[in-house]
């Protein structure tokens, strides 16, 4: 889960990582009284979760309560790459910059461990910066039940070169970044810049968090941090049931078991549609090992909800999953759907490999629901679904 | 002959007493796993009937160890208490376990890595997030189903489970030296270069499957192993050509972030290293089919 800057902003400030004064809104009008109390003036800043969003006008300074609330008005609404900005943070203005740094901590997939990363060129794209000079980005492993001690952060400072008279501050600073890290079981934090201020003080100015879903179970506070304004529709309807799915632009919709069952659906699906119409997967759901007849059941009813579907396709190679379940849930699914007066038009094309498959099989061959066919194989399968869905 | 797991090998079941723990050691003494044990110390000294076979619970996996001589273990614990189980299969030293829970906070996998490590590395871990290890004829340990193939030539590597069995499926009547399903989340014990290096100096092994998927590096870094070090044939698959950037499709680890972690990118490197990469599940059997045909 990534997070907007001022939901970071406020995990900095619970471990003491230094920021500045900051209040998230989402109508124009709260602008004033907070700009009044951050002393008459303001930067009013766009909540998005994508870069360049200074260069698209998001980020706008105030030089009065008024003024706050015209360019809270400009920059709610405002399409920002494609996100739409639902809610702007008021910052204190900052002090004059005199350094802008990078700092980092994340995962490292290739070593098995945790990464910093860390620069004394910051503010800018630090890709960028990696690219064109690496000997301007220290990497410095981190183990990860050892974590940053401040004999760790001070390594981190020396490898980036940070100038001899902000070391000890940032070090502090790092060992603090850490403890969001960690204590919030985050896969990054990131402050870019890290600002060395007239006064000489470090201030986190903006900051990337992102955290991990997994560690959910001891974090109950993560809840309230999910963007739901941002969710499609059916993802929400989808997580409420508790299913793994995600929506995507095409019009096959896809229901299989185990995350890399599927993906390799939506491909074999995607280059079917090369030779029928260019038709794409509608969407990823799995429905996971061992699923019931009634998971099976409220994921159909997802698919079969997408107005942009026009067929589906149910690909399920029984492991744990007994093929017989995924056919009954089939079945219930459309008799539900039916009992309740929806119209079920959709065609549905379903393969059934692996534990009862010759159960399942028969199930639906019983059934013998008219909208419903079985084809046998994956690529054929495929093939007859971005058909079906071309035709229509 | 096999990788890792053989007829030979003594297997407990950390979490053997929950539901899915339960569920899964039936079928793998129906496949003929010599399953030893079972560590629960709130059940220690009591023994679980399957089916007329019974399992003593031990209280913990050292004393497993010393009462059977096991030498396998494989954790069904839920996910808040599985960096706890793996580090005490490591502080005990055994040489294999294989985590089968999924959901998994990435710094606890991070947590019992480091673990793993500064004991030296005595015991190899599989997963976690992934479906096992099974040695057709042999053994099977963790949740593959037992029934798809028979012993034969291939070895396959998996970062999913279920890709692992349409793979077996469809290359049922050639059969498998051994199959591992290394997992998908961010953070995995054994992997794919790992399982390469064993499945090279398998002698019964003449061909290798190897399945990825979207995220990390891990196939670009197969690709260069196998360029240097694999002398039999590899055949690849690569799920998630159409996945979007962003978006984690499904596994913790599946997500592509900018420009890196893409299938095309993964099935470059693999074919510039010789190995011939399917579009398509049953396309890729198709490839190991050829090639076995000589």
């Amino acid at each position: 889960m990534d997070l907007f800057e001022y939901q970071a902003r406020d995990l900095f400030a619970k471990h003491d990582v230094p920021v500045l004064a900051g209040e998230v809104i989402d109508t124009p009008e709260a602008a004033r009284e907070i700009t009044e109390r951050l002393g008459g003036k303001s930067v009013v800043k766009a909540q998005v979760k994508v870069g360049g969003r200074g260069k698209a006008g998001g980020v706008k300074v105030a030089g009065s309560p008024d003024e706050a609330v015209a360019r809270a008005n400009d920059i709610l609404g405002m399409d920002i790459k494609g996100h739409t900005v639902h809610k702007v943070m008021l910052a204190e203005l900052a002090p004059e910059i005199a350094e802008e740094y990078y700092v980092s901590f994340l995962l490292d997939r290739a070593n098995r461990t945790f990464l910093s990363i860390a620069s004394v060129e910051g503010g800018m794209d630090i890709e960028e910066v990696a690219a064109t000079r690496p000997e301007a980005v220290a990497k410095t492993p981190i183990d990860a039940i050892d974590g940053v001690t401040p004999d760790k952060a001070r390594e981190i400072v020396e490898a980036a070169k940070f100038p001899a008279e902000v070391a000890d501050k940032v070090a502090a600073v790092l060992v603090k970044l850490w403890d969001v890290f960690i204590k919030e079981d985050a896969l990054l934090v990131e402050v870019n810049p890290l600002a060395k201020v007239a006064s000489g003080d470090i201030l986190a100015l903006d900051g990337k968090v992102s955290l991990d879903d997994n560690a959910e179970f001891r974090h109950p506070d993560f809840e309230a941090l999910h963007d739901k304004a941002a969710a499609n529709p059916l993802e929400a309807a989808a997580k409420e049931k508790g299913l793994n799915y995600v929506k995507l632009d095409g019009e096959v919709g896809i229901i299989g078991n185990g995350a890399g069952l599927v993906m390799s659906t939506l491909d074999v699906v995607a280059y079917a549609g090369e030779e029928h119409g260019g038709v794409k997967p509608a969407n990823f759901l799995d429905i996971g090992g061992g699923a019931s007849a009634q998971v099976m059941a409220n994921g159909l009813e997802i698919i079969l909800g997408d107005p942009d579907v026009r067929s589906v396709f149910v690909n399920v190679f029984g492991g744990i999953t007994a093929c017989d379940e995924v056919a009954n849930g089939i079945v219930q699914a459309l008799q539900l759907l039916e009992e309740r007066g929806e119209k079920v038009e959709k065609p549905l094309v379903v393969r059934l490999d692996g534990n009862n498959a010759e159960l399942g099989r028969k199930i639906l061959s019983d059934a013998n629901h008219p909208l419903v066919q079985r084809v046998d194989t994956m690529d054929g399968a495929a093939a007859k679904a971005a058909e079906l869905a071309a035709a229509k | 002959m096999s990788i890792w797991l053989n007829k030979d090998s003594k297997v407990i079941v950390q979490g053997m007493t929950g539901a899915t723990g339960m569920k899964h050691t039936k079928l793998m003494l129906g496949d003929g796993t010599n399953v030893v044990g079972g560590v629960n110390p709130r059940k220690a000294g009591q023994t679980v009937d399957f089916d007329g076979t019974e399992v003593p619970v031990f209280g913990t996996v050292k004393e497993a160890i010393e009462k059977t001589g096991a030498d396998v273990t494989v954790i069904f614990v839920p996910e808040k208490f599985t960096k706890d189980a793996v580090i005490e299969a490591i502080d005990a030293e055994i040489p294999l376990a294989v985590v089968i829970t999924e959901g998994i906070a990435v710094h606890d996998s991070a947590a019992f890595w480091a673990y793993a490590g500064k004991k030296g590395n005595k015991t190899r871990i599989i997963g976690p997030n992934c479906p096992g290890i099974i040695t057709p004829g042999g053994s099977n340990v963790g949740i593959i189903p037992g029934d798809i193939t028979k012993p034969g030539r291939i070895g396959l590597v998996s970062k999913s489970g279920t890709l692992t069995y349409q793979m077996m499926y469809e290359l049922r009547d050639i059969g498998f030296t051994t199959a591992v399903g290394i997992g998908g989340d961010p953070i995995i014990g054994t992997t794919h270069i790992d399982a390469l290096a064993a499945f090279q100096d398998d002698p019964d092994t003449d061909l290798i499957v190897m399945i990825g998927e979207i995220g990390g590096d891990a196939e670009e870094r197969a690709a260069a192993f196998i360029k240097e070090n694999v002398t039999k044939p590899v055949v690849g698959y690569v799920a998630g050509f159409t996945a979007p950037e962003g978006k984690t499709m499904g596994h913790a680890g599946a997500i592509v972030s900018g420009s890196s972690g893409t299938a095309q990118a993964k099935k470059e490197a693999l074919e510039a290293a010789g190995v011939k990469v399917g579009k398509t599940p049953t396309e890729t059997a198709k490839l190991a089919r050829e090639i076995l045909a000589g």
